[in-house]
């Protein structure tokens, strides 16, 4: 009886064997493949080809948005709601306008920043199959993993296996869904 | 957050590796014995919050009469308190986000502690305002929200844009803390043997395996984060000082406070650090990350800082005379012989004298020497926020309502209540959360660097 897999993983001893083995994985043709470290590494990045992600672009709607409640909160208030004439001042009186504005931008910015970064990693995931491999833990210590996952067209269990074995690996394994 | 480039200037001490770097700042959290001296920590700052915690009941209990407010000095200790500590909560902002920025990568052994330090000490702030609301259970009124009084809050007020900068500056300093944090609550959830602590760490490391994306979009967010909070906290001592700038109260009334206040905020936030940073090192052991580099950079900064203060006392004396109006010059002649002499002489020598001690490096080498300067500056800078309001109430327009400001005991226990509530909750924070970023401090270490082959 075959059991399903999710992928197959390898893992490495440096920086410099995990980006090389994503590179090679890469040229090999494989395209579902993701790598675990425990710190972030530029090469890595350009290594697996990881697009531009549309984070500053969540950030600015963010910040867009958080600057016009700001302002147009105030407006409100200030002209339409509860106007208060002292003097015959304008009151409509936009340099006062601008300090909440201003912190207003930078709340929704960064709150979009962080719910953003969540949405665009599908965080917070309770249970992820790469959970399943006992040497696992060490991605977050001083191990470097790279995985092939199963839904890869060029996916083949064993043949997969057997390439990895070839980037000089400390061990592989499959990875249980 | 590339590599050192210069490696005759290590950051960290040579022979870490990757296990051993995690395995250390880990240990604190899980394996090894809780110093005496943190049960010391901790016991002062639960006794101080206790302490904090009476005086609080007794305020709700009697009224705001029990501090030494009276008519003209209505600010007193509390607002003095509350600029004290949003202040120094400035400087774990500036090494988190603006050193970050600047790709100063030394930063990465002192960020999250400061961060820490940040949260609790705007915690502490945003105390005095609620409390010295007079009506502290009201203290939503300070938002706007659709009520059946229909009043609103003046937005033309900048106790009012205050509430938002505050406010704001909170929740930002909360989730770039928290977002740092992620990384390293993974690897607490993958190192702790105990079960419960495993499923506290794992619900808040929302499932992080250290995925290459999840590395990507999370630089990006640190990154994000970093640029919105440097303007942030530029801005919250900026909209402090409006507090004092916009009124016309001499001694108040002037155009460099903005600047001055946010110089004096990372002064005092880096002797803060200095002094939390020094005896943690040592007892922790944490020599080869917090190293004689990192103590002698926060010195060096703060004694720039510091410099910018001293000019900034010279530009408000010479402000004073220059302008030729008359309360505003007595407002500081007042200051300086005054009823509040003894504590504008302080000041001068804590803030402006004593650090001049910084220049040698015989001084900086010393973490003892170092602590001591650290304490200095931190009672000299609230020196100088007590004269400025104080003094300058004190003694207005009118010497008719002139009238000197005496802090009753529940002052005292209100201002090291909250001293109190920041050591409780820094050594909480210690003895669970990881006090050194592991993933940050990872990046530092020589191995990290990927070795480039011939194909490029």
């Amino acid at each position: 009886m075959i059991k399903p897999v999710y992928g197959v993983i390898a893992e490495f001893e440096s920086p410099t064997a995990l980006v090389n083995a994503a590179r090679a994985a890469r040229e090999k043709g494989f395209r579902k493949l993701d790598a675990y470290s425990p710190f972030p590494i530029e090469e890595l990045t350009e290594a697996l080809h990881l697009h531009k992600n549309k984070l500053p672009l969540i950030v600015l709607v963010g910040g867009i948005v958080g600057g016009l409640t700001g302002y147009l909160l105030q407006y409100y208030v200030t002209v339409i709601q509860f106007p208060i004439n002292v003097a015959g001042r304008p009151l409509h009186s936009w340099p006062m306008y601008i300090v909440i504005a201003f912190e207003m931008t930078i709340l929704f910015a960064a709150i979009s920043a962080v719910l953003g970064m969540l949405a665009l990693c599908g965080l917070p995931m309770p249970y992820h199959p790469v959970f399943n491999v006992p040497r696992f833990a060490f991605a977050s210590r001083n191990r470097f993993f790279l995985c092939i996952v199963a839904t890869d067209p060029l996916f083949d269990r064993e043949e997969t296996c057997d390439f990895l074995q070839t980037l000089g690996p400390r061990e592989v394994s499959e990875v249980a869904p | 957050m590339s590599g050192e480039p210069r490696a005759s200037r290590r950051i960290i001490a040579p022979g870490y590796t990757f296990g051993t770097v995690t395995d250390q700042i880990a240990s604190v959290m899980l394996t090894r014995r809780t110093p005496i001296f943190w049960y010391i920590c901790f016991g002062v700052g639960f006794a101080l919050l206790l302490v904090f915690l009476w005086s609080v009941a007794m305020l709700l209990a009697k009224g705001v009469g029990i501090w030494g407010i009276r008519t003209p000095v209505m600010w007193g200790f509390a607002i003095t308190n509350f600029v004290w500590w949003i202040g120094i909560g400035h400087a774990g902002t500036l090494i988190s986000a603006i050193l970050l920025l600047l790709n100063q990568s030394w930063r990465n052994s002192i960020n999250r502690f400061a961060e820490a330090m940040t949260l609790f000490a705007v915690a502490c702030a945003g105390m005095f305002p609620l409390l010295h609301l007079g009506r502290p259970w009201l203290f939503y009124w300070l938002f706007p929200y659709p009520n059946t009084m229909s009043v609103q809050p003046n937005f033309r007020s900048p106790l009012v844009w205050d509430v938002f900068a505050v406010s704001t500056y909170a929740t930002v300093s909360l989730l770039f803390w928290y977002v740092g944090l992620m990384p390293d609550l993974a690897t607490l959830r993958d190192r702790t043997e105990n079960r419960f602590a495993r499923g506290a760490y794992g619900i808040l490391a929302m499932g992080w395996r250290g995925s290459a994306r999840h590395w990507s979009v999370y630089e990006t967010a640190s990154l994000l984060l970093a640029g919105l909070a440097t303007p942030l906290v530029l801005s919250v001592h900026t909209v402090v000082s409006f507090d004092f700038t916009i009124a016309i109260v001499p001694g108040w009334h002037s155009t460099f406070f903005p600047p001055y206040f946010v110089a004096g905020a990372i002064y005092s936030g880096f002797a803060m650090v200095l002094a939390l940073a020094i005896p943690l090192r040592a007892v922790y052991g944490l020599e080869g990350l917090i190293t004689a580099r990192h103590l002698d950079n926060s010195a060096k900064i703060m004694l720039a800082t510091g410099l910018i203060v001293g000019y900034a006392y010279m530009l408000e004396t010479f402000t004073a005379w220059y302008s030729g109006e008359v309360y505003e010059q007595s407002a500081l002649w007042n200051r300086m012989t005054g009823p509040y002499a003894v504590c504008y002489w302080a000041l001068i020598f804590c803030n402006i004298l004593a650090p001049q001690a910084l220049w040698f490096k015989r001084i900086r080498s010393s973490p003892a020497l170092l602590f001591v300067s650290s304490i200095v500056v931190l009672v000299g800078m609230w020196l100088e926020r007590y004269v400025i309001i104080v003094s300058s109430l004190a003694q207005d327009f009118l010497p008719s309502s002139w009238s000197v400001f005496q802090a009753t005991r529940w002052d005292w226990g209100t201002y090291l209540g909250t001293i109190g509530l920041f050591l409780f909750l820094f050594f909480v924070f210690i003895r669970l959360l990881p006090m050194i970023s592991i993933f940050e401090v990872r990046t530092l270490l020589p191995q990290a660097k990927v070795e480039e082959e011939a194909e490029g």
